[in-house]
């Protein structure tokens, strides 16, 4: 019975340091799912089964789902940010080419 | 405060942590070892009440007044949640996107998997006194396996499957008989939530005095909570959007 604890623990730590690593937050969301049913395995072999289904409801299925709504979101947001921020770069530079030929345009 | 008072600030403060922490564990029994005096207790007290899972008997018996705080917090956050994701102004809500492509495989296996999932939750929730489980692990499988709809891709089933008003009366149904359970308990027996009911029979589905009625209650809570919480995250990244400039 001891190795297998000893096996859950050591998938536990590498998970854990895994989705410690991943940089990309929307990877992360995943990485996180997984460790979670790692964490699952484990409480379940320390004979904890209550908490293992605590775990594997809200840990892998609930707050992994928020997480990759909540960055999808953000990357919309900044998306759209850009693109106005794009547009009215866009903007600009035709006002200036416009002038710039008007004042070529003024000695004549 | 500058850099160097927080670092001190954080360096007391982790320092009393360590010490705390260090002596907590070097007093704890060993690892794998037989003796557990609050298993001891709780068990014997869990199987004095006829509710097979201890746990669930801790958790709605021996020391429910824990439970219903942990109840508020997770209603407090969801209240909270909801506050923060409703839409500034401005942005306005756009019209439901048609689906994109979904494999027929998880088409099929999102709504094959949806009546089995709330069949599953509500199980849990039934028998939280007897087997692993209980109120909160059964509402977050009710929750989820609404949402095997949205898996399914169709949003626009799963806003009609859940309209989010009535969820949220349904939170606060939940949270609400909690409380008032506690203060039936108050009343017959002189102590919040104590389990006034008739302890019935060992291992049959009413049982256990009052435990599955916290775990019905909480399941009702939880369940409703969490599906307004995902409802407001899925609007905001679904249906919210900027307004034109």
């Amino acid at each position: 019975m001891m190795w297998i604890i000893a096996l859950a623990l050591v998938f536990v730590a590498v998970g854990g340091t895994v989705t410690a690593l991943t940089t990309d937050p929307e990877r992360q969301a995943v990485t996180l799912s997984l460790y979670g049913l790692l964490l699952t395995l484990l409480f379940f072999v320390l004979s904890a089964p209550d908490v293992a289904l605590a775990q594997l409801a809200a840990g892998t299925v609930v707050v992994p789902l928020i997480v990759m709504l909540a960055v999808r979101k953000i990357r919309h947001v900044r998306e759209g940010a850009e693109d106005a921020a794009r547009a009215e770069r866009e903007r600009d530079e035709a006002a200036r080419a416009e002038r710039e030929v008007g004042e070529r345009e003024v000695p004549r | 405060m500058s850099r160097v008072v927080r670092m001190i600030v954080f360096a007391v403060g982790g320092l009393g942590v360590a010490v705390l922490l260090g002596a907590a564990i070097a007093r704890m029994p060993h690892f794998g070892s037989g003796h557990h005096p609050y298993r001891t207790l709780a068990v014997a007290a869990a199987l004095a009440r006829r509710a097979p899972n201890a746990v669930s008997s801790v958790n709605f018996d021996q020391r429910g007044f824990d439970t219903l705080g942990e109840e508020m917090i997770l209603v407090g956050s969801v209240l909270g949640a909801v506050a923060l994701l409703r839409p500034a102004h401005h942005e306005s809500e756009r019209r439901v996107p048609r689906g994109g492509r979904v494999l027929p495989a998880t088409q099929f296996a999102g709504y094959a998997l949806l009546p089995v999932t709330l069949a599953l939750g509500l199980d849990v929730v039934a028998h939280g006194h007897l087997t692993p489980g209980g109120g909160f692990q059964g509402g977050v499988i009710l929750a989820t396996g609404l949402h095997m709809a949205y898996v399914a891709g169709d949003y626009a089933a799963l806003r009609r499957l859940r309209p989010v008003h009535w969820y949220s009366y349904g939170e606060a149904l939940g949270a609400g008989a909690f409380v008032l359970l506690g203060f039936a308990g108050l009343a017959a027996a002189g102590a919040y939530m104590a389990n006034v009911l008739p302890l019935g029979t060992f291992r049959a589905l009413l049982s256990a005095g009052t435990v599955p009625l916290f775990n019905i209650a909480t399941g009702c809570a939880v369940a409703c909570g969490i599906v307004v919480l995902l409802a407001a995250f899925l609007r905001q990244e679904l249906l919210i959007g900027e307004d034109e400039r």
